[in-house]
């Protein structure tokens, strides 16, 4: 009988059972549409994806994601190369891939600060026009955090603007370093925006800008960003100036929903929900265009920790564990999404196996050891 | 004979308030004689809600009877540039105090705020943020002075439209505003005894901008070897914020990342309501709310009469000392913090419900 009972009384938590879907479909753009939805292939083909492993601790998360992947028996397989931040561009065979395959896993690469090489991460994203960079901020069950009620989806111009790297020195002692904005691009994403808050049920759509200082260039992603919300009526949509926006995050970040703003703005406030929902270590993400799409720790992805712990083997796999899950879900396998998600859930509520940015003392490996076996 | 020690003994248990003692100046400041003539300072109430908070300044410094005098000039977001006489004035008495200015979004005027700045050349904007005794707040040990160029960067406001729907902006670095930013934030570490100094970049990504700001500032940090020199890249430093700000003490930025790392740390530390700063030149100094200056509030908080003018007393208090009243700026200080601290008087973005002019009220009660 006690045992029946205690059976009874513990039941999961509602947000650990498998049948609650956290908001991570990350559609295609333009697939608000009236195109239907076929699969890829057929059922039981494995699909193949790139995996770019990277650098510092790239490696090591990547290679959590992989061990996942084969426990779940997920029809997935990889295609590795190695990529690091200090070759002069991506090889081609990891571009065909990639065109190949439409999907691509990665760890960051590490970019030299200074004169020299151009950052990899970026390069990549250009080349492939992955226009859109999603984060999703939220508070994790179980993860005591000073701020509650975080649940802000950053999405970010990953183009143009301040990351366009035209510089020059004009004269020796002067640099020029040039922010180009585009009704082109400003339109795209925004309407990527809206339609991501319509596919996910979302209420709000605020867009980050400093338009007071920066008249035409932001002025100019406004007016985009107001033309397109016209065009979605039941959407709220409203406009802060990015100050101010750093301020509300840290103190009422409730308030915020679908936030859309240019490539600089959007890097630093994805950074800052990240910090107050869990870390950079915890928070999904990824990049998408209208063709090819990767998944990729959420924010401060070209972040490739310290070598210590690399050495140690400590870096936090959750992040990459969880954009992986959205790239199942990407590839049409929403089950075996679910079912990832919940193991991660499972394993941050329990709290036994956290790696030190989030408090504990784990190894990645520990933490992924308890991931499989938390799935079902 | 209890019920007679028991009011004793809370007077002398009161009495104790560690955090707020008067007597924390001992060596007393020595004025050169003449030094207490009546000073003259610009003052620019603004728009919104600067009427509201000049005032409460105004009021204070009357009451603590502070050798300050005040020239008021009306300027307003909306007019095309800064009136001639005011510049004027401001040239002459070197020291100004002002509320926001509203700027219109959108095409148009520019930002007469940074218009400020630049006619004067004001290249270093601070902003003290710390945890106010008495204030709850989500972060605990936060006492970081962001130090931001006031002039250059981002906010050059160079743009043009290349083709229709292609605009372009320019960010100009320069050798020399880099330098000099850098070496105020080094002095002002220095005479200020703060340990570390670190630097906010993206120079991974704009090698050539922020990385001519990184050189500047690791030549000037070669200058000063009992101060520590550090590096953060700003989106990493964003994070950094808001799980440990402790780790920050002095930070010194280009122009946007100043604005977006001060208003993140002025929320952190209690709201930009709260936290004193001001611009400063090599001739003269304007000094306004810390972050989010240009942030004339909301019309309701207008017409409420709830904004928080402690922000601008702490500025003003700033004033004082730059303008060498040390024992004035201390006494002003203290009340204000006093007041925080009661938690009575608070208004409505530290939680309260109280007005301006109650908080004011309770200011000058506090004075001593």
């Amino acid at each position: 009988m006690a045992p029946i009972i205690k059976k009874l009384i513990s039941v999961t938590p509602s947000h650990l059972r498998s049948c609650i879907r956290s908001v991570t479909y990350m559609p295609r753009p333009g697939s608000h549409g009236t195109k239907s939805v076929t699969p890829i292939t057929q059922p039981g083909t494995p699909l193949p994806v790139t995996l770019i492993p990277g650098d510092g601790i790239g490696p090591l998360v990547t290679g959590a994601v992989e061990q996942v992947i084969s426990a779940m028996q997920a029809p997935v397989t990889f295609e590795k190369f190695e990529v690091h931040g200090n070759m002069n561009k991506i090889p081609d065979d990891v571009m065909d891939s990639i065109r190949r395959n439409k999907v691509c896993l990665k760890g960051g690469l590490i970019t030299p600060i200074g004169g020299g090489v151009n950052s990899l991460n970026i390069a990549l994203r250009k080349e492939l026009d992955l226009f859109v960079s999603l984060v999703n901020c939220f508070n994790l069950p179980g993860l005591p955090t000073r701020h509650d009620k975080v649940d802000i989806v950053v999405i970010r111009e990953n183009t143009e603007g301040e990351y366009s790297g035209l510089e020059h020195e004009v004269v020796p002692g002067v640099i020029e370093s040039l922010k180009v904005i585009t009704k082109f691009c400003s339109e795209r994403i925004a309407k990527y925006a809206f339609e991501y808050a319509h596919l996910n049920d979302r209420k709000t759509v605020t867009a980050v800008h400093k338009a007071n200082i920066m008249k035409l260039a932001d002025g100019l992603f406004l007016e985009s960003c107001r033309e397109i919300a016209k065009k979605y009526p039941d959407i709220n949509y409203n406009e802060i100036i990015v100050d101010n926006c750093c301020m509300q995050l840290v103190s009422k970040p409730e308030q915020f929903d679908v936030m859309v703003t240019p490539n600089l703005y959007g890097n630093l406030v994805a950074n800052t929900a990240a910090g107050i929902a869990g870390g950079t270590g915890v928070m999904p993400g990824g990049n998408v265009g209208t063709e090819f799409a990767i998944f990729e720790q959420g924010a401060s992805a070209g972040n490739v920790g310290k070598p210590k712990m690399v050495e140690k083997k400590r870096a936090n796999p959750i992040a990459l564990l969880l954009s992986s899950a959205m790239m199942l879900r990407h590839l049409q396998l929403p089950d075996f999404a679910d079912r990832l998600e919940t193991a991660v859930k499972r394993v941050i509520y329990e709290g036994k196996y956290r790696t030190k940015d989030l408090g504990g003392s784990s190894t990645t490996q520990e933490v992924t050891d308890a991931v499989i076996s938390a799935l079902q | 004979m209890a019920k007679r020690t028991l009011p004793i003994l809370k007077q002398l248990l009161h009495r104790r308030s560690p955090l707020i003692s008067t007597s924390t100046r001992s060596v007393t400041y020595m004025p050169r004689p003449g030094d207490g003539a009546p000073r003259t300072v610009t003052l620019i109430p603004g728009d919104g809600i600067g009427p509201l908070v000049t005032g409460a300044v105004e009021q204070v410094m009357d009451a603590m009877h502070a050798p300050i005098y005040f020239e008021k000039f009306d300027v307003h977001g909306d007019m095309k540039t800064i009136p001639t006489q005011v510049l004027e004035s401001i040239k002459k008495n070197k020291v100004c105090l002002k509320g926001g200015l509203n700027t219109p979004m959108g095409g148009g005027v520019s930002s007469l705020n940074v218009q400020l700045r630049k006619e004067l050349d004001l290249y270093a904007s601070l902003v003290n943020c710390f945890n106010v005794p008495g204030l709850p707040t989500r972060h605990e040990n936060v006492d970081i002075v962001v130090i931001r160029e006031n002039t250059e960067g981002e906010y050059a406001g160079l743009e043009h439209e290349v083709v229709p729907g292609v605009v372009e902006s320019l960010k100009v670095i320069t050798k020399f505003c880099s330098e000099r930013i850098a070496k105020y934030a080094f002095e002002y570490a220095y005479l200020n005894n703060r340990k570390t100094v670190t630097a906010v970049h993206k120079a991974n990504i704009m090698k050539l901008a922020d990385g001519l700001f990184l050189e500047s500032c690791r030549e000037i940090a070669s200058r000063y070897p009992s101060i520590k020199y550090n590096e953060i890249i700003v989106d990493n430093c964003c994070m950094q914020l808001v799980s440990k700000p402790e780790q920050f003490d002095v930070m010194v930025t280009p122009n946007l990342y100043g604005n977006l790392v001060a208003n993140t740390a002025a929320g952190i530390a209690g709201g930009t309501g709260v936290m004193p700063g001001g611009n400063v030149g090599a001739d003269h100094a304007v000094f306004e709310q810390g972050a989010s200056a240009g942030n004339v509030g909301k019309q309701k908080i207008v017409d409420r009469k709830t904004a928080n003018p402690v922000a601008l007393l702490l500025s003003s208090a700033m004033m004082l000392r730059h303008l060498q009243f040390p024992s004035f700026a201390d006494r002003l200080e203290n009340s204000v913090k006093r007041v925080i601290m009661e938690g009575i008087y608070r208004t409505k973005d530290l939680g309260g419900t109280s007005t301006t002019q109650q908080v004011v009220d309770a200011v000058i009660a506090k004075l001593e």
